[in-house]
């Protein structure tokens, strides 16, 4: 298929509409607004349904609804807007149902301002609302990337009746770059037992909810979740790995920041530092073995984020501060440069400092153990 | 020959109401409606967080289990997937007229075409008798002990004439279950307002005042005197708007204690 010239933002819209949604609703933001615009547009024209809801809050019970029917649906919104969708995505998760909500992140906290950011790595990833639980999370780092994991997540959310968020930035959104869509699937695909659909009189009634007044019943209700989450941890796990095949220091990046990265890896290379890049595709499940394997041969990590430092945390986790994490960030709506990321580069692979631990003994450089499981 | 039967479109799960508790009436006219109009197989309900949260183990349709105040969006949902089946909300007051009064009104102004079912009984129920945006003038609950005072709570929201006020809904009406006259004409108007639905025309709401003697602190008998006493006077019965009966006039003048002839 041709390559098209599109935003970041619409390559999203296309390729969810590709994946057979037909049910789209938002409330503006920046830095999303194409997105909604798109699906305006496009969706009267297909049969679907676009609503522009009173609400986040709204917009992401409109979104449980129409996911209680078993069929395709999504919302987008950029940080302060998900905020208020946290509520809505924990009914979700809790209901066991699949929909798609998309994050282009801006700075915060608060009202914050309305450049890219990925400083809701925290949210995204660690449950974002009340209660025991997780979303599939995808973070492009290309408007190609937009668009496949976009039908990435529709699929795996599905699969496993877990919703799912791509967590995009700003830039990534407005960015416009040559995108191969993929061929239109029909919208009505993967079967849904557990859907509400009428009883036609033909079936005892169906019931969607996330109310277990039982204790041992919402108990084993979350173990049995937890173990979905298991599978898609062991299944799932999608990242890429650049110039690692010899590499000394590790840098990890993801969207935006990881393009900044690989620019600043080409120069450090020049330079005789050889680094690489683990770019996480999914930031949950995390590329937790690769990083670890990393381990074994990198003596220092370097996380490169558009934040104060949240990835960082699960870079650490993954290699049991087995290796000297460093942090190399700008926050607030601000990008790294190249020549940013290569002075952190640089200094990785001049100072040794340990990533200290509660007692302040922090793994020594020189402990080039075996590879962490 | 039979002269009482439940309605087959309530389960056979025991309703964990209190005594003298009204919900229960009201769940019975619902489901008739339903069997009434032959639409069980296609209804598809959607239960709030209140005393009715576990409405979805009462009704035989498919049943969906809202965020405290989201059911019509989460109804709008179900119904934009599904626009040929018949999507219901059951809600108390504090859920549709306190924390879900956003998703209220603009469902009514977007005259989404589903039923909402609006118990009004002047209380948070579930919570333990807290405040609601329905208590009356100088009612006393949990965290209003010395009577709403209206100078620092407000005064009770009016919701079937808030609404009738909106271009969009099809059908307000308010009703009462206190007494069989009430309850007669309260069946008349709620499956109107599930008529209506399946006629397209759009939103349609019945308020239902309804007793809460428990969290009220009277007797069953007591609170349904207690409805024609204070809350009748203060949410007069009527039907506050039927866009197609006065062909768009929209008065918001209720028929005061009348009838309503569907
Ligand atoms: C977001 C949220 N806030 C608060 C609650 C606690 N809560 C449960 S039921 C309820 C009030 C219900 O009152 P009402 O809607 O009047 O229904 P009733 O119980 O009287 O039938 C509240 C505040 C909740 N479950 N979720
Ligand atoms: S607390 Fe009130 S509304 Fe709830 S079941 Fe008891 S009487 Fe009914």
């Amino acid at each position: 298929m041709a390559k098209v010239l599109m935003k970041g933002n619409e390559a999203i819209a296309e390729a969810a509409i590709r994946a057979g949604c037909r049910h789209y609703f938002g409330y503006p933001i920046t830095p999303q607004t194409e997105l909604a615009a798109y699906m305006a547009k496009r969706m009267p024209k297909i049969g679907g349904v676009f609503l522009q809801a009173e609400s986040e809050i709204a917009a992401i019970n409109m979104v449980y609804g129409v996911a209680a029917t078993g069929r395709r649906v999504m919302t987008s919104s950029s940080s302060p807007g998900v905020s208020l969708k946290q509520e809505g995505i924990s009914y979700i998760a809790g209901s066991d149902l699949p929909a798609l909500i998309v994050n282009v992140q801006r700075g915060g906290p608060g009202l914050g301002g309305i450049q890219p950011s990925q400083s809701d790595y925290f949210q995204a990833t660690k449950g974002g609302g009340h209660g025991d639980y997780h979303l599939i999370v995808v973070a492009p780092s290309s408007v190609q990337e937009m668009a496949d994991l976009t039908a990435l997540a529709f699929d795996l959310s599905d699969k496993y009746r877990v919703p799912s968020m791509l967590l995009a930035d700003g830039t990534i959104g407005q960015m416009m770059e040559p995108v191969e869509l993929p061929e239109p699937e029909a919208p009505e695909f993967t079967e849904k037992p557990w859907a509400v659909t009428g009883t036609r009189l033909q079936r005892p009634h169906h019931i969607v909810n996330s109310l277990y007044l039982v204790p041992e019943e919402l108990e084993k209700k979350n173990f049995e979740r937890f173990e979905t989450y298991r599978q898609i941890e062991q299944a799932e796990v999608r990242y890429e790995a650049f110039r690692m095949e010899d590499a000394e220091y590790c840098v990890v990046a993801f969207g935006i920041a990881a393009r900044v990265a690989k620019n600043a890896i080409a120069a450090a290379r020049k330079e005789g530092i050889k680094v690489g890049l683990i770019r996480p595709i999914t930031l949950w499940p995390f590329p937790k073995k690769a990083l670890a394997e990393a381990a074994a041969h990198c003596k220092a990590f370097l996380s490169v984020e558009l934040s104060m430092g949240q990835m960082i945390e699960d870079v650490k986790l993954s290699i049991d501060c087995r290796r000297p994490v460093s942090l190399c960030n700008r926050a607030g709506g601000m990008i790294p440069s190249p020549d940013e990321v290569l002075d952190s580069i640089r200094s990785l692979s001049r100072r040794d400092k340990p990533c200290l631990s509660a007692d302040g003994q922090g793994p020594s450089l020189q402990q080039t153990g075996g590879a962490a499981q | 020959m039979i002269v009482f039967e439940k309605p087959k479109s309530l389960t056979d799960a025991e309703l964990h109401y209190c005594p003298g508790c009204t919900h229960g009436i009201i769940h019975r006219l619902v489901a008739e409606a339903i069997d009434s109009l032959g639409i069980e197989g296609n209804t598809i309900g959607v239960a709030p967080v209140g005393c009715a949260v576990m409405a979805y183990n009462y009704f035989a349709c498919d049943m969906v289990e809202a965020a405290h105040g989201r059911a019509p969006a989460m109804a709008t949902g179900i119904k934009r997937s599904l626009p040929d089946r018949i999507v219901f909300t059951y809600q108390g007051d504090g859920d549709l007229a306190s924390i879900g009064m956003a998703e209220t009104v603009h469902a009514a102004t977007r005259n989404e075409n589903i039923t909402v079912i609006f118990v009004n009984n002047a209380i948070y129920g579930m919570t333990g008798g807290q405040m609601a945006p329905t208590s009356l003038p100088g009612q006393v609950t949990q965290t209003s002990p010395y009577g709403r005072d209206v100078l620092t709570a407000g005064y009770p929201v009016k919701v079937a004439e808030l609404l009738s006020s909106l271009d969009g809904p099809e059908f307000i009406a308010r009703v009462a279950v206190n007494n069989v006259k009430n309850v007669k004409n309260a069946k008349k108007v709620i499956e109107k307002a599930f008529r209506n639905q399946i006629d397209g025309k759009g939103f349609s709401l019945v308020e239902v005042i309804s007793a809460c003697p428990t969290n009220w602190g009277m007797t069953p008998q007591k609170a349904l005197d207690w409805i024609d006493e204070k809350m009748i006077p203060y949410y007069p019965l009527g039907v506050y708007k039927d866009k197609s009966a006065s062909a768009g006039a929209g008065s918001a003048r209720p028929q005061n204690g009348q009838e309503v002839q569907p």
